[in-house]
């Protein structure tokens, strides 16, 4: 096994009664890689993603981090839900530092990796504001800046821009890659946006419907910063979308 | 801001018509004689007797300020007590299956039981002292504070609480980090209503042979047929009733600040 694998799953598999959600999945995902996980709608990509960061327990199969069970208690995880996370009791400031306090990360690191955050992501203007005094998309700014602040050795986003329109989704996953580059965390985004995982990803996982397994692993070679217009651009996304394909 | 100016002027203007309507249908049903001034005082003579009863305590025994510290030291005393003990028994069966299994189906049976049934079982055990009048006035108020506590736990948003597992947080800091500031709303309710509920048990407790307090004093009216005193009364527990809520509003947003911000 390289040296360089971050997080490994084998035979993956997880049954709700008798209804087999995920079979048999295995894969590994490089330290500091950028995977988008694309699929059909309802194959299981959301319990995919909650079994990865321990919220639901497997029926069998194992996920390591580092050659080691993974453990929201001893690796640094995050999650950005599809649906507003940020908490309302605190400001924009304290929500980024929820989770290096959690971690109890020293307080000069604490201050430093706020600032890191802060900065680029353009919000010291409401380091003191309530999250209900942001716009939506600034919300969830808020929270990729809360999970990107603890540096994550897995850091799984599931449909964080759902609720976006097209502008603001465009300006957030600029936002992603940047802090992406910038902090060295490995991701696993989910998205039903062929567009965005072609424009986000170094590899695209893509699953088949139900029980879901893993269709192909497909890698994303383009330089960056990409350009959704060029031939290669739309080469890639209208292959992945064939492979979705299941009509 | 000056269009919020002049909006707050013309509310506050409106809140007066509608006081001084309210006050002259009143004062002219009994000027007219719509209404005996044997059943119902107008609410000149009800000024009259409020700025007489200030200093003066006929004709039942003490001064409107010694009645209202009574009422304010029962009424009160009672509350903090209710709310610091009520309030985390919320949180805790809210939180805990162990604790909301032991004690749910207790609370069960005693929530739906009227403050005014205790007082027969109270006067025979407690009897009917100032510990008596505290625990119907405990009762009243102890309810809100866990109902709501409890429900504030329990609307708690899975998402969120699923934000602090995949950082690692413990249940205890899932609990403290995240259940009990999103029940703050809830909390803040229940803590409203049992002050409500403190201010109208008092005149059901003071009735546990009162020498003094507005109870005693709004009883004592009714004995001796004297409407106006009924009503210097009752108005005293609405207005520290409200300005109660309004000092609790201030605390509010002491403590839960981020409910207050725009």
């Amino acid at each position: 096994m390289s040296e360089d694998v971050k997080v490994k799953v084998r035979g993956l598999t997880k049954k709700f009664g008798d209804l087999l959600v995920l079979d048999n999945i295995s894969f590994d995902v490089k330290k500091g890689d950028f995977v988008c996980i694309v699929g059909p709608t309802g194959c299981g990509k959301t319990t995919f993603l909650n079994l990865l960061v321990k919220l639901l327990e497997p029926t069998e199969g194992q996920i390591l981090i580092d050659n080691e069970p993974a453990d929201p208690k001893k690796h640094n995880m995050a999650f950005v839900f599809q649906e507003p996370s940020a908490y309302q009791w605190l400001t924009v400031e304290e929500n980024i530092q929820y989770g290096l306090k959690i971690k109890k990360y020293p307080k000069d690191v604490i201050e430093e990796r706020t600032k890191e955050i802060m900065e680029t992501l353009g919000l010291e203007a409401v380091r003191k504001s309530y999250p209900h005094e942001l716009s939506a998309s600034l919300e969830q700014r808020v929270v990729i800046g809360r999970a990107f602040a603890l540096h994550p050795d897995l850091l799984l986003m599931d449909e964080p821009y759902a609720q976006m329109d097209i502008k603001v989704r465009y300006y957030l996953e600029d936002q992603v890659i940047k802090l992406w580059q910038k902090t060295g965390s490995t991701v696993l985004f989910i998205t039903h946006n062929i567009e965005e995982a072609v424009y986000l990803s170094e590899k695209c996982l893509i699953l088949s419907n139900k029980p879901t397994t893993i269709k192909e692993e497909k890698k994303i070679e383009l330089p960056r910063p990409r350009n959704i217009a060029s031939s290669e651009f739309i080469e890639l996304r209208e292959y992945v979308t064939s492979q979705i394909k299941w009509w | 801001m000056e269009n919020k100016k002049k909006n707050k002027m013309k509310y506050l203007c409106m809140s007066l018509v509608g006081l001084l309507i309210f006050f002259g249908i009143w004062e002219l049903s009994v000027r007219l004689g719509w209404v005996s001034d044997r059943t119902l005082s107008p609410p000149s003579t009800v000024i009259g007797t409020f700025i007489f009863k200030l200093t003066n305590a006929n004709p039942d025994g003490s001064t409107l300020p010694q009645h209202f510290m009574q009422s304010l030291k029962l009424a009160l005393s009672s509350f903090v007590v209710a709310v610091v003990i009520g309030v985390p028994l919320g949180w805790v069966m809210g939180y805990y299956k162990v604790a909301s299994f032991l004690l749910n189906p207790i609370f069960e049976i005693i929530r739906p039981i009227p403050p005014i049934a205790w007082i027969p079982i109270i006067i025979l055990t407690m009897g009917i002292g100032m510990p008596a009048k505290m625990f119907i006035i405990f009762v009243a108020a102890f309810v809100p504070c866990v109902i709501n506590s409890y429900l504030g736990i329990r609307l708690t948003d899975p998402v969120r609480i699923n934000v602090a597992k995949t950082f690692g947080a413990s249940e205890w800091e899932i609990f403290t980090t995240v259940c009990i500031p999103s029940s703050m709303n809830m909390v803040f309710t229940g803590i409203r209503l049992s002050l409500n509920n403190s201010w109208t048990t008092l005149v059901a407790a003071e009735m546990l042979a009162s020498t003094r307090g507005l109870g005693y004093m709004i009883q004592l009216g009714r004995t001796l047929i004297r409407p106006d005193i009924i009503i210097v009364g009752m108005f005293t527990i609405g207005i520290t009733g409200a300005l109660l809520n309004n000092i609790l509003a201030m605390f509010e947003k002491k403590v839960a600040p981020w409910r207050y911000r725009e």
